[in-house]
């Protein structure tokens, strides 16, 4: 597979004791990427008839971005200690990860068409018990950001240079817990960490300041100490530069505001809250992958 | 079994609190700095009670490797699970009302779905919390923690006990809850005692009854027996510190030999150590069954000893519940 040399190649970039070396960030390749990461997410949610379209779709790039070029990782050793961590908050969006997971080559893309079936690895929510590659498992929401900072206090404990990102729902900060979880990173400094905002602006009831009211975000992550970064997030080039600077960015942890579209890529589904939560029928995944360029 | 087991299983130990009175939250105070010395992956969190969970000795000695959260239960136990994915042990700990109401969500989908490596150590369980009320006294947190899968459930009786317990649960790989109390208890375990993760210890069996007793509650059963003894009745008695998994083979064995079983708890009647125990024998061996703690009620504010009168918690209670159930009818 293609990855596996390149991820082989990060590896041994790792191993570079002060500063960390990157490839340089090859956008056009990331946005087909991605494009191909939004074909497959549909084809498994239309083979497994039920799951959660808008919050994969609108997440797609910024973890196409965080796979393909960010993150320090190995497919063919999930389990290596020094590898950057990713804990996907919002568990929703499992098909979106099955998907980066099996494009990088940490197992099959055959396996996708089990998702959501009896006895099956891709369960409708992230197992980590079940499947490699999958840090933790989610789907009760609010609950990634702490286990995010425990990992970073836990690898700077070994004075590990791997990093932690986390993935959470615009909605998904309705809960409590996650505004816990954002006091401690910053009482902790936690500047290895960097968490990731999935705002779309809509949640399965609606758009999230009509449920409860989220704003101002931005300058609730700034009043809790993170360095914010506010940015489109579907402008792979915003992504990749966002992604970098927070590396840089020292005695705080970041957090980027992608400001997204529920449903991105295909106009059937975007900005539309009741495809929260529903798979795309034979038809609607003819009509999406043509759009898409399939 | 002798001194010598005790000297290999563990390092020197300041104490081990072999024979002694002590409440089982000094007894893991001491037993966590102890084991951080032994090991560096041990790290411990609180929730802003680390003076009343005795943490607070582990945070003076390893600083680096304490963890205060704040008053947020949920961010404890997420963090707790975090730190156990970077490959550290650690031990999560406020009051067992808190801990096992407060984050049983986060227990329930992050700690054990995940099956995570982490130990969580409540004090301030049950009625002898005393006169802080109903709000501070956990009376559900054994039944709360037992219906969750892979995870274990421990309930030391004494400081011996605990300082084994907890030395124990380091090595075990898996969620663990061990419950903990905020009063100084006597000493109940033989110092020749080798806690064994699964294994409860008897002390004695009995033609007519076999109670079967968890923390405080051992060593009222202990002392029903000798009254029992006095009335012509021959009571076993056997500590299940081990709720989950329980030591089902102790209970068939007990259940055969015994007119009755009595079970004895500082927690609700319901769902935990006397549920557990009903809901084996009934599958297995069928056989008389009363069960001592709390009725399906919240505690009350007032003095620890008071209150185990007031609610059913002594050993003259569980004399009553003995002769009343083999009282013939």
């Amino acid at each position: 597979m293609i990855y596996n040399s390149e991820t082989s190649s990060i590896r041994k970039e790792r191993k570079v004791p002060v500063k960390i070396a990157h490839r340089s960030a090859d956008i056009s390749s990331l946005k087909e990427k991605a494009r191909k990461v939004r074909v497959e997410i549909l084809k498994m949610l239309a083979e497994a008839g039920s799951g959660h379209t808008g919050g994969s779709l609108s997440a797609a790039d910024v973890v196409t971005a965080l796979y393909f070029y960010k993150m320090r990782h190995d497919p063919k050793d999930p389990a290596w200690p020094r590898r950057d961590r990713f804990i996907l908050s919002k568990g929703h969006a499992a098909p979106l990860l099955y998907t980066v997971l099996g494009l990088t080559g940490y197992y099959d893309m055959a396996i996708m068409k089990q998702l959501r079936k009896v006895g099956c690895a891709l369960q409708g929510h992230p197992s980590s018990k079940l499947l490699g590659g999958v840090e933790v498992s989610t789907g009760s929401l609010g609950q990634g950001l702490s286990i995010a900072n425990g990992i970073a206090l836990g690898l700077r404990l070994d004075k590990s240079p791997a990093r932690v990102y986390c993935l959470l729902g615009d909605g998904e900060t309705q809960e409590g817990q996650v505004w816990e979880a954002a006091m401690s990173a910053s009482h902790y400094l936690l500047d290895n960490l960097c968490a990731i905002i999935d705002a779309n602006e809509l949640q399965i009831d609606g758009h999230c300041n009509d449920v409860m009211k989220i704003e101002p975000i931005f300058d609730k992550w700034k009043a809790f100490g993170w360095h914010v970064f506010d940015i489109d997030g579907h402008d792979m080039e915003a992504i990749v530069g966002a992604l970098d600077e927070a590396e840089r960015i020292k005695g705080k942890p970041s957090v980027i505001l992608a400001r997204t579209v529920k449903g991105k890529g295909v106009s059937l589904f975007e900005g539309k809250a009741e495809y929260h939560g529903i798979a795309p029928t034979a038809e609607e995944l003819a009509v999406a992958l043509r759009e898409l360029g399939e | 079994m002798g001194g010598s087991d005790r000297k290999e299983s563990t390092p020197p130990a300041t104490t081990d609190f072999c024979g002694q009175a002590v409440a089982t939250r000094d007894a893991y105070g001491a037993a966590l700095v102890e084991l951080g010395r032994r090991n560096p992956q041990v790290v411990v969190l609180d929730a802003d009670l680390s003076g009343s969970t005795k943490t607070v000795k582990f945070a003076k000695a390893f600083p680096k490797r304490f963890f205060n959260m704040g008053i947020s239960e949920q961010d404890l136990i997420g963090t707790a699970g975090g730190l156990a994915l970077a490959g550290k042990i650690p031990f999560a700990s406020t009051f067992a009302v808190f801990e096992t109401g407060r984050a049983w969500d986060q227990i329930r989908q992050t700690v054990c779905y995940s099956d995570l490596n982490v130990k969580l150590v409540a004090s301030h369980s049950g009625i002898t919390v005393g006169e802080d009320g109903a709000s501070h006294q956990a009376l559900e947190d054994i039944a709360l923690m037992r219906v969750l899968p892979h995870m274990t459930v421990i309930v030391p009786s004494d400081g011996f006990e605990t300082y084994q317990v907890i030395n124990a649960v380091a090595e075990h790989r898996g969620p663990v809850y061990v419950r903990l109390g905020r009063a100084k208890v006597p000493a109940v375990m033989p110092p020749d005692y080798r806690f064994q993760m699964g294994k409860a210890h008897v002390f004695a069996r009995g033609r007519d009854v076999a109670i079967v007793a968890v923390g405080i509650m051992v060593s009222e059963a202990l002392q029903a027996r000798e009254m029992l003894k006095k009335e012509g009745i021959d009571a076993g008695v056997m500590n299940m510190s081990t709720i989950k998994p329980l030591d089902t083979a102790a209970l068939d064995e007990a259940a055969k030999n015994s007119r009755l079983i009595v079970t004895a708890e500082e927690h609700s009647i319901i769902g935990g150590l006397g549920g557990a125990v009903a809901e084996h024998l009934s599958e297995t061996t069928p056989v008389l069954l009363r069960r001592v703690g709390i009725r399906d009620a919240f505690g009350c504010s007032g003095p620890p000893q008071e209150l185990l009168r007031l609610y059913g918690l002594t050993a003259s209670d569980i004399v009553q519940t003995v002769k009343d159930s083999l009282a013939p009818r």
